[in-house]
């Protein structure tokens, strides 16, 4: 069943769900999960104007033009936070949509074109890790390596920056810069999955795993390894049960198991999970009960 | 030496002007205390001071010299609502966030930087709490371990945004010995207060601040009624009652 670019692809969608869960992580406590979900929307018009002005499919150049509408995205959103008294829930639905609409516009005219039908586009939109070429998953592994590195990196500035940037500022850190970068990786981040798992569900790569880490522990350390882990299962498993199936789609089979993830860590969590802070809650009340009849008597 | 000089300093947010005309000299060597009426800019003051707000006019020295953070002379202690307490940290972690200055980007802290910091959480009475995670922690608890934080930073100079606000008896304390204890090292310690009982008792030098400075100097010049009427722009309900206590006597 493994067969030679099976296991590469596995190679890819696991290292690319570690960086997604690394980088998630730091966006997910940052609270900037949902301006991952439109830099990645945003990434569909960059794919098809690069296919457009190139008229080639190879992978750098789609990436780099959903790297430029990924980061414009998130220029825009940061810009109309800063320019207008719109709040960011309002700039991110705004802009989220308004670049996925004109992917979609721009896809349809690539399609309509004589080569563009051939031209696989359409897997940009729910990702097709399966049938990936390998010259792909070479940048794609690289490219998910570099986030792991800057992420391990840079683990004490950006928990600093996140946690207190006024303080952070305070000793000499650039905080500015340190926070480019890391919108930066999360563009990458976002690049390096869309034609493994697509636009519309990248996001869920990013927030996902790191949300479901967090019921684990109140390190960011564990949590970082966990939301890592759950990355690279869903990533794992998510490719490999889209190659069963050729019909399947891999970007929905691989939120289907990062939200499974989810819900067993939102259950059974020991440190926050719902059952253990049931049984907390109840040892707690218990133990005033007791207290209190005792004070009675 | 002055620990702190400013001049001409301005801040405005959008249109509304919050400082006007800020200036300052305080020698080094004491625990001087920012008291103000709600509104009076104590915080915005602080944070000027910390190079922290884009509109702002104006010069600042510390230890007569422009602020750089790379020198470390500074330590910093902002208000604790100023943070989000269930980021996924403990108390030991958020201590050693005070010699990231000193440790350099990229690198790892010490066996030496986690010493400090665990001798820093010593001194606040928090060793125990070392592992704790920060969420778990009383408020007072948590006001201890971000003094700690700037106790580790080893600055010469130190800003404390309303360190007493929301801490038990015990904590408050702890906080005030500890600042009398930099004060007897030769710190300069600048605090911003809103309780005027205790300021007399705590500080031995006032800045009083209402947008400006209506008086700075040794407590006992300046926090006179007069000038504390100048400053709450006449407001002050218990003062008359000292007043009037006094011609009983």
């Amino acid at each position: 069943m493994l067969t030679g670019n099976l296991l590469w692809v596995l190679i890819g969608a696991i290292l690319l769900g570690v960086a997604a869960g690394l980088n998630g992580t730091f966006a997910f406590l940052q609270k900037q999960s949902l301006v991952g979900d439109a830099a990645a929307h945003a990434a569909l018009p960059g794919i098809a104007i690069a296919y457009l002005v190139f008229q080639q499919k190879d992978l750098p150049i789609l990436m780099l033009g959903a790297a430029i509408t990924s980061a414009l995205a998130v220029y825009m959103i940061q810009w109309i936070v800063g320019n207008s008294k719109l709040k960011a829930d309002a700039a991110i639905g705004f802009v989220l949509s308004v670049f996925f609409g004109i992917g979609i516009v721009l896809l349809t005219i690539v399609n309509q074109s004589s080569a563009g039908n051939q031209s696989g586009l359409n897997d940009f939109i729910f990702g097709k890790a399966a049938t990936m070429a390998k010259s792909d998953l070479v940048w794609l592994s690289s490219s998910a390596l570099l986030i792991i590195l800057m992420c391990l990196l840079f683990f004490k500035e950006w928990k600093l920056m996140i946690f207190d940037p006024v303080f952070a500022k305070g000793i000499g850190l650039p905080v500015e810069r340190l926070r480019v970068l890391l919108t930066a990786l999360t563009v990458l981040t976002i690049v390096t999955g869309i034609q493994a798992v697509g636009v519309i569900l990248m996001a869920a790569m990013l927030i996902i795993p790191a949300a479901a880490a967090r019921f684990w522990s109140n390190h960011l350390g564990i949590i970082l390894v966990t939301s890592a882990f759950f990355g690279a299962l869903s990533g794992a498993l998510g490719t490999i049960i889209s190659s069963f199936r050729t019909g399947l789609s891999t970007g929905p089979i691989i939120v289907l198991c990062a939200a499974s993830l989810f819900l067993i860590s939102y259950f059974f969590a020991p440190t926050r999970g719902f059952i253990s802070k049931s049984l907390k809650k109840k040892a707690f009340k218990q133990r005033n009960v007791v207290k209190e009849a005792a004070n009675h008597e | 030496m002055d620990a702190l000089q400013v001049k001409n300093l301005s801040v405005a947010y959008e249109e509304k002007v919050v400082l006007q005309n800020v200036n300052l000299t305080i020698p080094v060597g004491h625990l001087t205390g920012i008291i103000g009426p709600n509104g009076a800019g104590k915080s915005t003051l602080i944070k000027a001071i910390l190079n922290q707000l884009p509109n702002k006019t104006g010069a600042v020295h510390i230890l007569e010299r422009p602020l750089n953070a790379k020198d470390h002379t500074v330590g910093y202690v902002p208000q604790r609502n100023a943070v989000d307490w269930d980021f996924p940290t403990n108390a030991l972690d958020v201590v050693l966030m005070g010699r990231y200055g000193h440790i350099g980007m990229i690198k790892k802290p010490s066996a030496k930087d986690k010493q400090i910091a665990m001798d820093c959480l010593k001194d606040v009475g928090m060793e125990a709490f070392a592992d704790r995670s920060i969420g778990q922690l009383s408020g007072g608890q948590q006001q201890r371990v971000f003094l700690a934080r700037a106790l580790a930073q080893e600055a010469e100079v130190y800003f404390m945004d309303e360190p007493f606000v929301g801490v038990d008896a015990a904590t408050e304390r702890t906080i005030i010995a500890i600042l009398k204890d930099l004060k007897a090292k030769g710190k300069s310690v600048f605090v911003v207060h809103h309780d005027l009982q205790t300021a007399a008792d705590y500080f031995d030098w006032i800045i009083l601040l209402n947008q400006t400075i209506t008086a700075s100097g040794p407590t006992e010049q300046t926090f006179t009624e007069d000038n504390l009427q100048e400053a709450y722009g006449g407001k002050l309900f218990f003062m008359d009652q000292t007043k009037s206590n006094k011609t009983f006597n």
